[in-house]
């Protein structure tokens, strides 16, 4: 111990950088002093710039009206609303169009993930080539191209293509028929409710009567019968009370009906697409983590493969899959910031571009942008975290 | 013995084994018709692939038009992709705006970058040594040879700068940098000292919780309040920066993730040989800890090469850029679909061979215990 043979030495300046603790503390107070210097210069630089310019600062901007249009809003907007208004739409966009996505990018990749393990080479190899074709192009550029395939590929909606009745393609965006609820509604939403609260019931039910007696209940088939049914009889008792709204032909363009703009498609479709490959290639790793073995002894204990795969396989993958899955979740959201490239009105759109350039606060708009951004991805890796340690196996 | 009980001496030929368990016969059995279920999915998929394949292959090769000077033009001669959009143009899209008797120097500097790429990714080439001393150099080159401003070398601006060079550079630069960067934080990270520790923690993530489009706006209009005033700086410099930063902290999460799978007594067996701290990093746990972790570093050098596209948001003007600029061309518009095809195929080409060369990596490297 170096400390202790030195106890009867008088003390030497060297000591400080040759004692590992006040070396530490030597270079962790060097650290601190160059990071206040350099924050302070930032601050008092900014400062300067800012009276030099002489513009104000201060986020009260926010309600001066927006005075620009926002073509798909969730909640009502003019342009007569004010810039946090504009921000909130924007923010609504990418939470929709981030939620839709992942919806579509979980199905896509737990299919393809699946299906690369497939024992049929044909389908195995086409989803090794939607993985490795879709994983190494920019998704940038695929956003642009779908983009650029719906405007100039698809008819102008006097022609529009009609491939089922009521469901009209062009190149200003998709049309379908949208449902207008009337008086009686109710029942249905309380019949879908009803099932629900009854297949949650059952499956309950079904495990218990499994471990008493052994016996086992088809619990999907019943299931599914009783969510589709409920609904559809309530319907018929409430006496129809739906009637939808067709799009129609008007003049230049579709009136009615629910439609799908082509911003919003392309970025939707590009980022599931993307993202879903990504999480095939999670998928097919976390299903090879889990050894064969555990396939056999399912299977020798008498499983069928479809039990196999629910009961023993994936509980087991899901500990790996879980953790990166939620991270492309992430990823898919902070990447729907790239709407801006084909004019869909996400947050980044609306405050951090057209509000910045119109109010000229780059200061305050970034701002925005990125603490919402932040909040949003610290939020869920503390998910994440809580996720992980749950799950975490108990070692001895 | 026969039945007659004679000695027989010939022997019976082999039976050929049945016609459904040799050749391409079992490989279709047991490939594509396994199953009742297999059976339907391979006809169904067939199905489809052969309405598709033909029509599309018709499109891009058969009924292509490959010189033309207006869509018009193409139009008239054929009803497949219009690729002269891309042919009349392909000195932009490699280039950018780089003066037309300059361009040698661009060349010559991407031939010196695969010469310095040798010893970079084999490790079996004579004279490495001498040889990886060219490739450290080669930054410097590269800068002397596409700026310029040197006798003999007129300067170029790197506002000029355009195409796949423009993608090249800001992708060669960002990964040359973030690499290094990236060991240092996650070091950081996993640092005893209290305060390095939290400024890397921050650092790291903050960059990974925001888009990378979000930065590039920072780096375009947020720069300027932040140094003292007057002082401009270049855009590609910004770019540089900001990607650098970008990747390097997605690299020390990688990084760190290698680190913490060396086992403990890695650390305490280089401690106990009394190495100081850095030799102990590079001697015994960096080597070990980036070999794990080769895949994770070569997917984020795959991420940031395609997140290079996104300069055109802020009006930098890579391939994809001189593409969405031609596209505003009256004699090219709605010819999109050609256009990023090609771009992609360049990207394509790029990211699969750097995936390809990871999987290489990773079997050499498999030492295994």
């Amino acid at each position: 111990m170096a400390a202790v043979d030195r106890a009867d030495e008088p003390f030497r300046l060297t000591d400080i950088w040759t004692n590992q603790r006040s070396r530490s503390l030597v270079i962790q107070i060097i650290t601190l002093i160059v990071l206040l210097l350099a924050v302070s210069w930032i601050v008092n630089n900014t400062i300067r710039n800012l009276s030099d310019l002489g513009v104000e600062t201060g986020y009260g901007f926010l309600w001066d009206p927006a005075s620009y249009d926002i073509n798909q809003h969730l909640i009502d907007y003019s342009s007569r609303s004010t810039h946090a208004r504009a921000a909130l739409v924007g923010f609504l966009n990418t939470a929709l169009v981030a939620v839709t996505g992942i919806a579509f990018a979980t199905v896509l990749g737990f299919i393809a993930g699946v299906l690369r393990l497939s024992p049929n080479w044909l389908i195995a190899k086409l989803m090794t080539v939607y993985v490795e074709a879709i994983r190494n192009v920019p998704l940038l550029l695929q956003i642009l191209l779908w983009y650029g395939i719906v405007v100039n590929a698809l008819p102008h909606p006097r022609n529009a293509a009609e491939p089922v009745g009521g469901f009209f393609l062009s190149n200003r965006g998709f049309y379908l028929p949208r449902p207008l609820w009337e008086d009686g509604a109710w029942l249905i939403a309380a019949g879908l409710l009803a099932a629900v609260a009854f297949a949650i019931w059952f499956a309950g039910h079904a495990r218990r009567v499994q471990e008493r007696t052994g016996r086992i209940y088809p619990v999907l088939l019943v299931t599914l019968c009783v969510l589709i049914g409920a609904p559809v009889v309530a319907f018929f008792l409430a006496g129809s009370p739906v009637s939808l709204d067709w799009a129609e032909l008007k003049g230049f363009n579709f009136v009615g009906g629910f439609s799908v703009k082509p911003e919003f498609f392309a970025l939707w479709f590009a980022l599931s697409l993307y993202t879903g490959a990504f999480i095939a290639e999670i998928v097919r790793g976390g299903i090879l983590s889990v050894s064969h073995g555990q396939t056999e002894a399912a299977h020798a204990l008498g499983l069928r493969p479809g039990r196999t795969m629910r009961l023993v396989i994936l509980p087991q993958a899901l500990r790996v899959i879980v953790p990166p899955l939620i991270s492309q979740y992430l990823n898919l959201t902070k990447n729907s910031s790239l709407a801006i490239a084909v004019g869909y009105m996400d947050l980044t759109a609306t405050i951090g571009r057209i509000s910045l350039n119109q109010t000229g606060r780059a200061l305050e708009c970034m701002s925005i942008v990125l603490t919402v951004y932040l909040m949003i991805s610290l939020l869920i890796s503390a998910f994440m975290n809580w996720y992980n340690r749950r799950i975490r196996l108990v070692e001895r | 013995m026969d039945r007659s009980g004679h000695q027989v001496h010939e022997k019976v030929a082999d039976m050929r084994p049945p016609i459904t368990s040799v050749g391409w016969v079992r490989w279709l059995r047991e490939n594509l018709f396994s199953s009742p279920l297999s059976a339907a999915l391979t006809l169904v998929t067939a199905y489809v692939l052969y309405l598709l394949v033909p029509p599309l292959f018709g499109w891009a090769f058969l009924d292509a038009v490959w010189f033309a000077a207006s869509r018009e033009e193409c139009w008239a001669t054929g009803e497949g992709a219009c690729w002269a959009i891309v042919t009349t143009r392909v000195d932009q899209f490699i280039y950018g705006d780089y003066p037309a008797d300059e361009r040698w120097r661009a060349v010559l500097a991407f031939v010196l970058l695969l010469l310095a790429l040798v010893p970079i990714l084999f490790d079996r080439v004579p004279g490495r040594a001498r040889w990886l001393v060219f490739s450290l150099l080669y930054p410097l080159i590269a800068y002397v040879l596409l700026i310029g401003g040197v006798p003999g070398l007129p300067e170029v601006e790197t506002a000029k700068f355009g195409g796949f060079l423009l993608t090249l550079v800001i992708g060669v630069t960002g990964i040359s940098a973030s690499l290094p960067l990236g060991i240092l934080l996650a070091l950081g990270r996993r640092s005893d000292l209290f305060i390095v520790r939290v400024l890397c923690v921050g650092f790291i993530e903050f960059i990974r919780g925001v888009p990378l489009i979000t930065l590039l706006f920072v780096a375009s209009t947020l720069l300027n309040y932040f140094l003292p005033p007057g002082t401009s700086f270049n855009l590609l410099v910004r770019v540089l920066i900001m990607v650098t930063l970008f990747s390097s902290a997605y690299l020390a999460e990688v990084i760190r993730g290698g680190l913490q799978a060396i086992p403990g007594g890695q650390y305490e067996a280089a401690n106990s040989l009394g190495l100081s701290y850095w030799k102990s990093m590079r001697l015994v746990i960096l080597p070990q800890a980036l070999k794990i972790s080769i895949p994770g570093i070569v997917n984020s050098f795959i991420a940031l090469f395609k997140d290079t596209t996104l300069v055109i948001i802020i009006g930098m003007l890579d391939p994809l850029g001189i593409g969405k600029a031609t596209l505003s061309d009256a004699t090219w518009q709605g010819l999109s679909t050609e256009v990023y095809v090609f771009v992609a195929l360049f990207f394509f080409i790029c990211c699969f061979s750097m995936s390809r060369y990871s999987l290489y990596l990773e079997r050499k490297l498999h030492t295994g215990h």
